[in-house]
Parts: C-alpha cells; sequence; structure tokens
C-alpha cells in the first residue's frame, strides 16, 4: 500500500519542477500584471485596444501556437533569444523557458483579475489621499494597492493553478526533458504514452489534483481575510 | 486670512461663474442642490481642472489660468471634508488621522493631536475600523483627518448632509468650536438655511452656476429673496450678541446687543460669551405701539427700513434694531391696516428664537 504512494525520483522531480516553474511564473509576471492592468483600468491612450488584444491574445490562441511564438521569438536564434543569450540568459530547453511559457498563458487571467479589482476602486478615496498631502505614486501604495490585495490574490493564484497545467505551449517552446523542463502535465503524457505507465500516470494526477485543489482552498481563505481588512 | 475666488467654467451645458474676495472666519457658501457649489470647491481644491480660474490664499496662488499656474492637488495643503467622509476602509481610525500627518512636511505641521482629538470627541475611537463607525463618528473623525494635516483651508462639503437631525445636532456645536477655536479658514458648503445662519461670517449664494449674492451673514440673510422656495420659511435675521446676564429663579438667560436686550431660555454660558441669535420672520410680529400686557418677553425697538413684496399675499418688513436689521413676514393687509411704510418707528415682537454658541448648562 505504501509502495503504491512512493513517487520514483523522476516522478519528485516533475512535482517539484512543476512548483518551481508556477512560482517563478507567477511572481515574476505579478508587477507586470499591476502594471498592465493599472494602464488599462485607469488610463486612455492610443493603442489601448491593440494591447488588450495582445495581452488575452493566449487566451485565444491554440497553447502550440503560443509556444511556437516563443520559440520563434525567444529561441537561441529568435531575435529576443539571440540577445538576451550574449547577457547569459537563455530560454530554450531549459525550466526557465518553461516558467516564461507559463507566465505568458497566465497573464491575462492574472491582469483581469487585477483590473477588475482596480475598476472597483473608489477614485474618490484616491481624491481624498491627493488633498491630503499623497502625491500620485503614495496614493496607489498607501490606498489603491491595500484595496487591491484581493483582486491581486486571486490573479495570482489563477496564474499558478494555470501555470501548473500549462502544456502545449510548455511542450513546444522547450519539449519534455526529464529534470529540465518535464512538468507533471508532461510527465503524465509521457507515462500514459509507454505501456505500463499507468500507476504512475495516476499518481501524478492524483498529486495535481491535490495541489490544485490546495492553491484554490488557500487562495479562498487568504481573499476573505484581505476582503475583510479592506470591507467598508 | 484671506481667499480670493474668480471662477468661470462650463461643463456640459452647466456654467459655473463666481467670484469673490473674503476674510472671514467660515465663509458659507449656500445654494440649492445643482447650483455648482460642490464643484466650485473642487475648483479650489484642484479637483477640478477649471478652464478660467484664479485661486489664492492669503497671497499664494493655486491656480491662474492665465499665467498658467495650476498647484496638484497633494501640494495646495487644502483640508477637504467631503459629504461621504471618504475614510480609507483598509485602515483604523488611527491611521486615517495619522494619514494627512505622513505626507506634511514637518516645518509645516502646526495642528496639535490632542487639542483636535478632544475639539472633536473621537479619542476613544482609534483602534476601530471605519464601518465600526456611526455616520456622525465617520463624519468628526473626517473633520479631524483633514485638521491634522494642518491645513491653509478647510473645505467642507455638505458635511451633514447625509445624517440625521440628531446627528447633525451631535457635530453643529464641534463645528462652532472648530471655527472659534482653530485659526484656519472655513468654507462651508451647505443647503440648510440653518445651518449656514448658524455658523457663517459671510456669505456666498450661488443660483444656477452664478453667484447672486455675497457678504457679512447679518446682511445677507434678510435677504429672504436668497433663499430657495422650500426653505424660505427658515429665512430671517441673525444678530451677534453676547451673554449678559442669567435670572436664575426663573432659568432664563438675558442676551444683549446694540439692537436690544432678548431673553432666552434655559442658563446659556458665562457672561459675555458670544452667542448668535436667529429670528425667523416668520415668528416677528410688528406693533406701531409699544405692547403692554403681553405673553412675548422679548421687544425690540426700530425704525422700518425696507417692505419687499413675498408671495401674493405677504410682505417681508425689515426693522433697523440699532443697526442690526429684523426681518417680519406678516400679511399685506395687516402692512396696510398698520400703516407701515419706510421710516416709520415700530416694534419688533419675537415669539420665538434659536441660540447657538454658549453650552446650556445642565439642569
Amino acid at each position: 500500500m505504501t509502495d503504491w504512494l512512493r513517487l520514483s525520483a523522476e516522478e519528485w522531480d516533475a512535482v517539484r519542477l512543476s512548483l518551481k516553474v508556477a512560482t517563478v511564473a507567477m511572481l515574476a509576471s505579478l508587477p507586470f500584471a499591476i502594471a498592465i492592468a493599472f494602464l488599462l483600468a485607469r488610463r486612455e491612450f492610443w493603442g489601448k485596444s491593440l494591447l488588450n488584444g495582445l495581452v488575452h491574445l493566449p487566451l485565444v490562441l491554440p497553447p502550440v501556437v503560443t509556444g511556437y511564438l516563443l520559440l520563434l521569438t525567444f529561441g537561441t536564434r529568435g531575435p529576443v533569444g539571440s540577445f538576451l543569450a550574449e547577457f547569459g540568459i537563455v530560454f530554450s530547453f531549459r525550466w526557465t523557458g518553461a516558467a516564461l511559457a507559463c507566465a505568458v498563458m497566465g497573464f491575462p487571467l492574472m491582469v483581469r483579475a487585477i483590473r477588475l479589482s482596480i475598476e472597483a476602486v473608489d477614485t474618490k478615496l484616491e481624491a481624498a489621499a491627493a488633498t491630503l498631502g499623497a502625491n500620485r505614486g503614495f496614493v496607489f501604495l498607501t490606498v489603491t494597492l491595500p484595496l487591491i490585495v484581493p483582486g491581486i490574490i486571486a490573479g495570482m493564484i489563477l496564474c499558478f493553478a494555470k501555470a501548473m497545467g500549462e502544456f502545449g505551449a510548455t511542450i513546444t517552446f522547450v519539449s519534455n526533458i526529464p529534470g529540465e523542463t518535464q512538468t507533471l502535465p508532461s510527465a503524465i503524457y509521457s507515462f500514459t504514452q509507454v505501456p505500463g505507465g499507468d500507476p504512475e500516470a495516476l499518481r501524478l494526477t492524483a498529486i495535481s489534483v491535490v495541489i490544485s485543489l490546495g492553491a484554490l482552498m488557500a487562495s479562498e481563505v487568504l481573499a476573505r481575510r484581505a476582503g475583510q481588512k479592506i470591507a467598508a | 486670512m484671506s481667499l480670493i475666488v474668480d471662477v468661470r467654467h462650463q461643463q456640459g451645458s452647466f456654467k459655473l461663474e463666481a467670484s469673490f474676495e473674503s476674510g472671514g472666519r467660515l465663509t458659507a457658501i449656500f445654494g440649492a442642490s445643482g447650483s455648482g457649489k460642490t464643484t466650485l470647491v473642487n475648483v479650489i481644491a484642484g479637483l477640478v481642472k477649471p478652464q478660467h480660474a484664479r485661486i489664492i490664499i492669503d497671497g499664494s496662488v493655486l491656480t491662474d489660468t492665465v499665467a498658467g499656474i495650476a498647484v496638484p492637488p497633494h501640494k495646495r495643503r487644502i483640508g477637504y471634508v467631503f459629504q461621504d467622509a471618504r475614510l480609507f476602509p483598509h485602515l483604523t481610525v488611527a491611521g486615517n488621522l495619522s494619514f494627512g500627518e505622513w505626507f506634511t512636511p514637518k516645518v509645516e505641521r502646526y495642528a496639535a493631536r490632542g487639542q483636535i482629538l478632544d475639539l472633536l470627541g473621537i479619542g476613544q475611537l482609534m483602534a476601530r475600523k471605519p464601518r465600526d463607525l456611526s455616520g456622525g463618528e465617520k463624519q468628526r473623525v473626517a473633520i479631524g483627518r483633514a485638521l491634522l494635516s494642518s491645513p491653509r483651508l478647510l473645505l467642507m462639503d455638505e458635511p451633514l448632509a447625509s445624517l440625521d437631525q440628531k446627528r447633525k445636532d451631535e457635530i453643529m456645536p464641534y463645528l462652532e468650536r472648530l471655527r472659534d477655536e482653530i485659526r484656519i479658514p472655513i468654507v462651508y458648503v451647505s443647503h440648510s438655511v440653518a445651518e449656514v445662519m448658524r455658523l457663517a461670517s459671510d456669505i456666498t449664494v450661488l443660483s444656477e452656476g452664478r453667484l447672486s449674492a455675497f457678504g457679512p451673514a447679518g446682511e445677507i440673510a434678510q435677504r429672504l429673496d436668497l433663499i430657495p422656495a422650500e426653505e424660505r420659511e427658515e429665512g430671517g435675521a441673525i444678530i451677534d450678541m453676547a451673554v449678559a446676564a442669567h435670572d436664575r429663579a426663573f432659568g432664563m438667560t438675558k442676551l444683549s446687543s446694540p439692537a436690544g436686550d432678548i431673553y432666552v431660555p434655559g442658563i446659556l454660558g458665562a457672561a459675555g460669551t458670544p452667542a448668535r441669535l436667529r429670528i425667523r420672520a416668520r415668528d416677528v410680529m410688528l406693533a406701531t405701539e409699544e405692547p403692554k400686557n403681553i405673553s412675548a418677553l422679548n421687544i425690540l425697538r426700530g425704525t422700518v427700513s425696507m417692505i419687499a413684496e413675498a408671495g401674493p399675499s405677504a410682505v417681508n418688513v425689515t426693522l433697523d434694531c440699532g443697526g442690526s436689521p429684523v426681518v417680519a413676514r406678516i400679511t399685506r393687509q395687516s402692512a396696510a391696516a398698520l400703516g407701515i411704510r419706510p421710516g416709520l418707528p415700530a416694534f419688533a415682537v419675537v415669539k420665538a428664537v434659536s441660540v447657538s454658541g454658549p453650552t446650556p448648562e445642565p439642569r
């Protein structure tokens, strides 16, 4: 019975890698997501709908297309990839590439949640803060940001969950290298492709379910606590 | 202190045009809703960018569209108390109060925290969140927050409008103390005659975006034509008096002024305390001879200075009583029967007064 629960080294690698990739994808995209959500919620500028479209594109494109576009752009011969390679930053066939793919896929969900919460902030409170002497930056840090914490948490969790489950873009961009780019979904996919791989696939599936459910429940608790703090 | 306001601003089809200079302690901006009061104070605070304006406080120019000056709101140092309090929901009362202090440069802080907390009676609320406060408490915290930012001018936009009468009565005395004890000028927006008459030293009247009158409160108060029809019943005279003596046997207080003496029930304040008396025009009767054997205690002697039409069957008669105008609303029929005309000596029989200022002694 306990044997059934024991994970092989390869399976452990996949779990650890998935957690690492999803966490990095979530944290690294957060500042950009807040900035873009703020722009979309509050500013009018030329090309706003274009930016909005670009942000949401990964949501509607087939993930394989997104992965291929990432490969073309950030691959070692891609325009951005070759430039970054000169500074020693390489994405293709590395776990960092998996994180990039997950971040891009989770980004629209994160931006959307944060944008909605920014739009719900009463700008009258910000005007009040300004009359009390706070400049724009401080108004954002001391009033807007605390009020959108529930939206930020929701966005982070959505992005994390998307990253944990990301498969198509990741496998297209950085392939399926055990220990380097083989995340949980890739590992499950691999195990289902070999004869007798069912127990491994099932174990990893159970782990996926537990992690996803745990993340959702944690976000629920965090968001409720944050919501209570700021309830008017 | 001086406040110079000169605004011409169009928003859609609404046109705001107002210009006044005030040196008073509390300048009221009075007018019906939709008359442009809030737009005007938002221009003063810098929250609305006007097309043409000049705003100068104590010689420092905050807005001058001709010279291209527009100081941003956070650098104006104007305390703003909003109708809807606008406390920060994520901060405690203490955090809200400290908010303005944080952003005021140390050298410019003059607000004494202890004094302000005492004056507003909010010291015991510190640990609470705004959602746990009553409407009246919220407004008092909002006033405290604005004051603690050590402003050069305090703007109050209908701070009592969202409260019921009981809460209004609770806050009024705090506003009076604010006006008398804190040395910063106040601009007070209201559509309530009772509030404006009670608090203002100067009154600006706005109607449909235009300034229809500006002057000292005593002068503007008697202009019943400036008051919107639904509040006209509240119009009348205000006379600034002082407590002169108490009659403890009858439980009365005598107030005196050049206009004459007035007795009011209750033992109010110490002798010498300033008291503002409001006499509604509908509470005044006129007599051409000194009335005798009458239950009304207060009779002021004066001369008819003005007669104004007030609807089809009434007139407003203004009596000059030792320099203070007292207005009586009487029927045209009575005016004709008494032969009321300018220059005629007459007596104002005052049936009811409201007094603000001195605190009553508890019984």
